[in-house]
Parts: C-alpha cells; sequence; structure tokens
C-alpha cells in the first residue's frame, strides 16, 4: 500500500476531526493552549482511507467496521454511548431500533449503520432479544 | 496397601495439586471433537445460505445470523467447503504454500469445517502453521500492569519499567472501578517515559472503557468478549451487533480495538449446548472477524485451567491461537492466566506460542508480581524476567522483551514517577509526596509502598471522569513542569490517533513512532530463509544479559602465586625406589597459583606431600609439560616412578591416582570433582597413594558428591583447562622438580 503508514506518507493532507491540519497541531500550540481534544480526533475521512487500504488489503471485515466508524464520527460521545445501550439484549423495542436507524441516517448520514441496526432489530425480534 | 515413599513424594508435587478431569461431553467438558458438534456442511441456493453445519437457516440463533451475513465469503465458500479437511492440514504444515493461498480458502470455511481442518493436525504442525499464518511478521508482547493498592506512583514506574523491557502494549485494570481515569492515567505517562509508542488499555466495564479512550487515555481495547452460544452471549449482556457497534465507536475516535474469546466460557457460564470448547471458539472467532475486529486475544485467557484439566487442553488452545490467525486476526495468544502450579508444565504450554511466535504471545505478561495482578493472572510475572530473557537468548527466539540493567529500570521508573506526580500537582489531583516517589522507584511490589488514602483518589477519579480534562492537559502539565520528552510522547499518540495506521491489523509502534502491521510488515514465512529472523541488533540485544561475564573474568582470579621454592632440575628419569611420583600440570605453580575451588598451589602440593610422608613414601615431583590432561600427567608420574604408583595434578586441582600396568586413561583412583576438594582430601590422597606404593591396602578417598557442581562451573572448567592447555610444550620431556620444604608429622 503505497500511502500506508498516512502519517508517514500523507502527513500534509491529514486533517482532525476539527478540521485543523496535522502539522498545526505542535507541542508549542498545546502549550499555548490552542489544542483542544477535537483536535486530536481522527476524521471520516481518514477512516474511510483507511478502510480502502484494508480492503485493498485483503480484511474487508475490518474495512466495513471502519466505513460504520466513519459514519460515526460526528456522533456525540454520550449518543454513541446510548446507542450501544440500545443494541444490547432486551434493551429496546423492534420500533425503537428502526426509529434509531432512521435518526442515524437522517441525522448522520450514517446508512452502513443504519442497515446494520435494521438487521439487528430483525434477528433480535425472531431470537426473543427484544425489550420484553 | 503399602505407602510407596515414591508414590507419597509424587503427590505432594506442585502438578498434583492441579484438577484433572475425565471429558464430560454433556457438559462442555471436551476440548474438541464433542460428539454433539455438527458435521461441516454449508447449502447455498442463489448466493444465499440455505443450511450451515447441519443446521437450516430457519433455526439459525443470532450467532449463526451475524456468521452468515459478516463473516463468511459466499463466494469462495463452495471452493473452500469442497476442499477435504485433510488438505488444509498440509497446506498449513506445508512451508512451500504462502499464507495468503490459505487465508483467502479459509474465509469460506464454517466453524465446523474449521474445527475438522485441526482434527488432523499434531501440535508441531500447528506450530508450524502458527509461525507462517501469523499476520505480522515481528513478534511481540503485552504486559499486565496493576498493583492492589492502585498506587499512581507505582503504576507509573511499572509501566515505565514495562516498557523499557519492550512491551508493546501495557494492559491495566482496577480493583474499585471508579479509580480507572486514574489509573489509565498513570499508565500512558509511565509507558510513555519508558518508551516511546506503546500502546495501552485500561480494562473496565465496556461504557466505562469507551469513556476512557474518548478522553485519550487509553489507545486500545481489548476487552470486547465474545462467546459461542447465544445465551452465553446474552447472559454477558451483549448481542453480536453491540459488539459490533462497540467496535465502530471505538474506531471512530480512533482507537484500536481488539475482541475476547477463549475456549472454555461456555462451559464455565453452563451454557455450552454439549458443544466441545473449539466448535464454540470457532464460532466466536467468526463473529470477531464479522464483527470487523482487526484481532483477537484468545487461548482460553481467563478458563485457561479448565481445558488444562481436560486431556488435549493445551493443544485445543493452541488451535484457537492458529484458527485466529488463519482468519487473517490479530492473536494475543493468552499464557495470561495463572493456568498451573508446575514451573515445567507451564513453561512448556508457553512453548507452543514461544517458539511460532504470536503478534502477542502473551495477552498479558505479569510486568508486577503475582500478588500485585489484579487480573487474577500472572502465569509468568515480573519474578521470571530474567528466565524469560535467558529462553529468548538458549533458542534464539524473539519473545518481545529485552533484558534491561538496574541503573536503566531504577531512572525509568523515577522519572516517571516523578511525572505523574508533576500530572498531580499541575491538575490538582491528591499530592504525590516525595517519599511516595522514592519508594516506587525502587518498589517490587505495593508492600513496599507506604499506604495511601484511596478516598481522595476515587473523589479525585471521579470529577476528573466528569470533567472536561482530558490528555491535552496532562500534556500541558507535563510541559510546564520540564517533562517535554514525556509530553512529546503522548501528544505524538494523539497524532496517530489522527492518522488512525494503527486500527490497521495487528499494529504496534516501535520506538521511533514507526507504526508496524499486517499492513507494512505482513509476515510472509515460508520456510528457512524467509519471514522474521531474529539477527543484527536485536540479537546483540537479546544476548546482552547484564547476567553475561567476560571469560577472561573467569581465569583471572587463579593466576598468579607462583611458587618460588619450586625449582627445575633437568629431565626427569625412571626412579627406583617404592616412592611417589607427584606429576604437576604444566601451569601449576607457574602460570596459575590456585585450583578452582581457590586453595593456594603451595598448600595443595604440602598436603599431598604431608600425605605421602605420613604414610613413610618417599615423593619425587615432577612436571609434565607436553599434556594439559589429568590422566596423562598421572600416567607419565607413574611411568617416571619406580613404585609404578603416581598422583596426577592438574592446576584447576583435579587429580588422578595412576598406576603404571593400567591403560592410560584407566586409574586407581579418580578425583574429577575439584572444586569439592579440600586440603584434608589431597593431604588423604596422598596418604592412599603412598599405601599403593608401599603395597599395603587402601580404602578409596572419600569424595562429598556435588552434581551442582559441573553446572555451576562448568565454564571456569573450561578457561582453566585451556589457560593451563596454553602452557603446554610439545617436545618439552617431564621436568625433575624439587621443592625445598619438608612436611611437619
Amino acid at each position: 500500500m503505497s500511502q500506508y503508514p498516512l502519517r508517514e506518507h500523507a502527513a500534509n493532507t491529514l486533517r482532525a476531526h476539527s478540521n485543523r491540519p496535522l502539522h498545526e497541531i505542535s507541542a508549542e500550540a498545546v502549550g499555548a493552549g490552542e489544542v483542544s481534544g477535537a483536535d486530536l480526533r481522527i476524521h471520516a475521512d481518514t477512516l474511510r482511507q483507511q478502510a480502502d487500504i484494508a480492503r485493498a488489503s485483503g480484511f474487508p471485515q475490518l474495512a466495513a467496521n471502519l466505513l460504520r466508524a466513519a459514519e460515526l464520527s460526528d456522533v456525540p460521545n454520550d449518543e454513541l454511548l446510548r446507542i450501544y445501550d440500545m443494541l444490547r439484549p432486551e434493551r429496546a423495542s423492534y420500533a425503537e431500533l428502526t426509529r434509531l436507524a432512521d435518526y442515524l441516517e437522517a441525522t448522520y448520514g450514517a446508512c452502513e449503520n443504519a442497515a446494520f441496526i435494521r438487521e439487528a432489530a430483525d434477528v433480535y425480534r425472531e431470537r426473543n432479544l427484544l425489550r420484553r | 496397601m503399602a505407602r510407596s515413599k515414591r508414590f507419597d513424594r509424587l503427590a505432594r508435587r506442585n502438578i498434583n495439586k492441579e484438577t484433572f478431569v475425565e471429558p464430560w461431553p454433556e457438559a462442555g467438558l471436551i476440548v474438541a471433537d464433542s460428539p454433539y458438534d455438527p458435521a461441516p456442511s454449508l447449502t447455498m441456493r442463489e448466493c444465499r445460505v440455505q443450511e450451515m453445519d447441519g443446521r437450516l437457516c430457519e433455526d439459525f440463533d443470532a450467532l449463526d445470523r451475524f456468521i452468515v451475513a459478516h463473516a463468511l465469503d459466499l463466494a469462495v465458500a463452495p471452493e473452500a467447503m469442497a476442499l477435504p479437511a485433510q488438505e488444509y492440514a498440509r497446506m498449513l504444515a506445508d512451508i512451500n504454500v504462502p499464507r495468503a493461498t490459505i487465508a483467502r480458502l479459509v474465509a469460506g470455511c464454517t466453524p465446523a469445517k474449521l474445527c475438522e481442518i485441526m482434527r488432523h493436525m499434531t501440535v508441531l504442525e500447528m506450530m508450524t502453521g502458527l509461525a507462517k499464518m501469523r499476520i505480522r511478521r515481528r513478534p511481540a508482547n503485552q504486559a499486565h500492569v496493576t498493583n492492589w493498592r492502585e498506587h499512581p506512583a507505582l503504576l507509573a514506574a511499572d509501566a515505565a519499567e514495562a516498557a523499557l523491557r519492550g512491551f508493546a502494549e501495557v494492559e491495566t485494570t482496577v480493583r474499585v472501578a471508579r479509580s480507572a481515569p486514574l489509573c489509565a492515567l498513570a499508565i500512558l505517562v509511565g509507558t510513555q517515559t519508558g518508551r516511546a509508542g506503546v500502546l495501552t488499555q485500561c480494562s473496565v466495564e465496556e461504557s466505562l472503557g469507551l469513556r476512557l479512550a474518548m478522553k485519550g487515555l487509553t489507545s486500545y481495547a481489548e476487552t470486547l468478549s465474545v462467546y459461542g452460544t447465544e445465551m452465553t452471549f446474552t447472559d454477558g449482556d451483549d448481542t453480536p451487533w453491540s459488539k459490533a457497534f462497540l467496535a465502530s465507536a471505538y474506531a471512530s475516535r480512533g482507537v484500536k480495538i481488539r475482541f475476547t474469546s477463549g475456549t472454555g466460557s461456555e462451559a464455565l457460564m453452563g451454557r455450552a449446548e454439549q458443544k466441545s470448547m473449539l466448535y464454540l471458539e470457532a464460532r466466536c472467532l467468526l463473529l470477531v472477524k464479522g464483527a470487523g475486529s482487526q484481532g483477537v486475544q484468545n487461548g482460553s485467557i481467563s478458563c485457561i485451567a479448565l481445558p488444562e484439566a481436560l486431556p488435549g487442553g493445551v493443544r485445543a488452545v493452541l488451535a484457537e491461537n492458529l484458527l485466529a490467525a488463519m482468519l487473517g486476526l490479530e492473536v494475543a495468544a493468552g499464557n495470561d492466566a495463572l493456568a498451573s502450579h508446575s514451573s515445567i508444565r507451564k513453561t512448556a504450554k508457553l512453548m507452543l506460542q514461544f517458539i511460532p511466535g504470536a503478534d502477542f504471545i502473551f495477552s498479558g505478561y505479569s510486568a508486577v508480581p503475582k500478588r500485585d495482578n489484579l487480573f487474577g493472572g500472572g502465569n509468568f510475572d515480573a519474578e521470571d524476567f530474567d528466565d524469560y530473557n535467558v529462553l529468548q537468548r538458549d533458542m534464539q527466539i524473539d519473545g518481545g522483551l529485552r533484558p534491561v540493567r538496574e541503573d536503566e529500570a531504577l531512572a525509568a521508573r523515577k522519572k516517571a514517577a516523578r511525572a505523574i506526580q508533576a500530572v498531580y500537582a499541575e491538575l490538582g489531583l491528591p499530592a504525590i509526596s516525595d517519599t511516595e516517589v522514592e519508594a516506587a522507584t525502587v518498589a517490587h511490589s505495593s508492600d513496599d509502598m507506604p499506604a495511601r488514602d484511596i478516598l481522595p483518589d476515587l473523589a479525585a477519579a471521579d470529577d476528573f471522569l466528569d470533567g472536561e480534562t482530558d490528555f491535552v492537559a496532562v500534556i500541558r502539565a507535563l510541559q510546564a513542569r520540564d517533562f517535554a520528552g514525556i509530553a512529546d510522547n503522548i501528544l505524538e499518540m494523539g497524532r496517530q490517533r489522527i492518522a488512525g495506521d494503527y486500527l490497521q491489523p495487528s499494529a504496534i509502534f516501535d520506538a521511533d513512532f514507526r507504526v508496524r502491521s499486517a499492513i507494512n510488515d505482513a509476515n510472509d514465512y515460508t520456510g528457512p530463509g524467509s519471514g522474521y529472523r531474529v539477527a543484527g541488533q536485536r540479537w546483540s540485544d537479546m544476548q546482552a544479559i547484564p547476567q553475561a561475564q567476560s571469560p577472561a573474568g573467569f581465569v583471572e582470579p587463579h593466576l598468579g602465586g607462583t611458587i618460588s621454592r619450586l625449582v627445575e632440575l633437568g629431565a626427569a628419569a625412571k626412579g627406583s625406589q617404592k616412592e611417589v611420583v607427584l606429576a604437576l600440570g604444566p601451569a601449576f605453580g607457574r602460570a596459575m597459583g590456585f585450583t578452582i575451588g581457590g586453595l593456594a598451589h603451595e598448600a595443595v602440593l604440602q598436603a599431598l606431600l604431608t600425605g605421602i610422608a605420613s604414610e613413610g613414601g618417599l615423593a619425587r615431583i615432577v612436571r609434565v609439560y607436553h599434556s594439559s590432561d589429568c590422566a596423562a600427567i598421572g600416567y607419565v608420574g607413574a611411568r617416571l616412578s619406580g613404585s609404578g604408583i603416581g598422583i596426577g595434578l592438574q592446576s584447576r586441582g583435579t587429580a588422578v591416582i595412576h598406576q603404571r600396568d593400567l591403560a592410560p586413561l584407566n586409574n586407581l583412583e579418580l578425583f574429577p570433582q575439584s572444586p569439592s576438594l579440600s586440603l584434608a582430601t589431597y593431604e588423604q590422597i596422598g596418604r592412599n597413594a603412598a599405601r599403593y606404593a608401599l603395597g599395603r591396602p587402601a580404602q578409596p578417598v572419600a569424595v562429598k558428591i556435588d552434581n551442582g557442581a559441573r553446572l555451576r562451573l562448568i565454564v571456569k572448567t573450561a578457561l582453566l583447562h585451556r589457560r593451563e592447555t596454553d602452557e603446554v610444550r610439545p617436545d618439552t620431556p617431564p621436568q625433575e622438580l624439587r621443592y625445598d620444604w619438608e612436611p611437619s608429622l
């Protein structure tokens, strides 16, 4: 993979989740109080690039996971924890899960995650894993 | 029945503290090949799975559904399922078949098919398979760092030492869940002090773990546990979908994840559904792969004692490691939890992963003493570091560790303890005193630390977790207190998080923050001359254990001490009296002055002469120049002796009583255990030689048997002998010596 590692071969194009270029995130900038946690978070585009690398190297499931991750990049921390909890056994009804899928798709364009959650809802219904 | 003393002794051996049990498939107490395990099968129609491993799709449980939807490569499955299992087994053991060829086909194998492949393989063949199928070329190792006091300075110091010793990942966990944020912080600061680029994690409940990662306190997570039956999975309060979502959530924040599975967990939770441990593990591994995890820690992990109680358990654990590697997963191969009371057994078991190499040979080598290990682990612990380094050196095998000097370790520990002290001070956390820093620097365990009030720490941990403070504040704190190097390392961990290169399979960092993963350091082993080889600097580092001594140092204490009264008179002639000829080695009392046991040569000489005189014998002394061999020296003495009796004496102290009619390598009495010989023994040797010379009966000299002497002293023995051999002059005949001294009787 010619681009991998991105830190070495594509450092000039890398940006943080905050859109801040990597090269601006220096020790001096941290010392001056100009760097926040969001400046040290991965950008969705980078996750997609890593997904491409994984797929091209023969790891398609990892690639799919990284694509789902890219879609979750803008989802706030608390919301991620809440969604995770809803997917645990017997936490949500079928309707709640499909509403969650619709919400993720509409709000974040998270099509892959939405499909994944709809699939889960179907299986949960068959296997008695919905809230009783 | 009489009690056999031998059986009684055996019963008290450590191996007999283990529990051994006969298989019981109905309870899942069988490591592989349960009679209830299904035969492999896969029926497809129009690219949709109708049946898998004997179960129709309408009967699929949630796990089957997930495997079919996400794990199996249905394009290759018909070809993969048609190939006989034995063919796979042969390809795995065949160095000429590259990993990619096998991996392509394995992607289409069902769980039962994977188990059928293992059925054909011996442990040796599996080890060959693991060496080839491991996805990263270079093996590595992971440490556990915890302590029961949850003392931040000790955590930081132990993490620093673990990093210095070469661990690529460090995992901590907590006794009290609330202390997690500060424990994770201590491990982060400590590792980045010891060696840049070590990945860290804190094993806690899933959502807390995610929060720690979001704060930048951890860089990976591996506690995403999966199970091989639906009931166990939901008992674990998860489904494959929730676990896969969690994996994506971690990745969305740039955090590496690894799932956890391992034989025995389903049986332990009472829901094995009569299936073998290996079959259930094969299902787990397909779930792990389907969820898009880059890797797995398996090898039974905390359940290890359960497969080890059963026949074939250790083999099955290797099989599960191999299956994970075949599926393209990074493998942290177990060897963490306490698996045996017997050091023979635990070490033998380790060899199955140590010799072929794994991405992480341990999914947690206890870098602290067992009693400080909060994972309930520590099959190998901090007290085994030197043993482990010697194993690497013995076999020229990279086990992921390196020997360190005491001064390096102390310096890293002190710096880490001071750094965490500084971070606590800057962030307003409960103060860490200089006394605590000093104690952590030299500590072996929690027992060496002063008591610390945990309540303020817990309160501060709660505030820390709920507040805005994250690892950026930690970097600033380190900068403010002149720990710029550690601050830079933590900042680079953050930059690496932006790049995400370490989300790829089996990624670790070297000390220069270069990522090594299955993408850019892919295992290319295809037999001798290929793949990862221990060589160059790495091999030099592995050899340089601090205990290794310079060869010259063994010889120096035995030099000097020339016997000035021992004078050479000229070539020795055969005598005609009833004498004992004392034949000395070429260096005796000349180039060398002390035996291997530290006795002065002159004292030894006098003891022998005293012994001979005390029996009324006559003594002559000769020096043999043409040989340094003890038998040859003694034989020369015997042939020059009027009585036919000679004593041969090497400089290192080895002695022989010889008789001229015997074959050169035979003898009357031989004293090979020179380190055990005392002056009294030498005197007794002199007495016996005199009695033989005078034709009197002699009771053989009693010598102490010390079976450890050779083990302790063989290097010295060889080097002292070599020094004496340096004095050999092949053309010089034996010389008559005069020793101007009379024994006082």
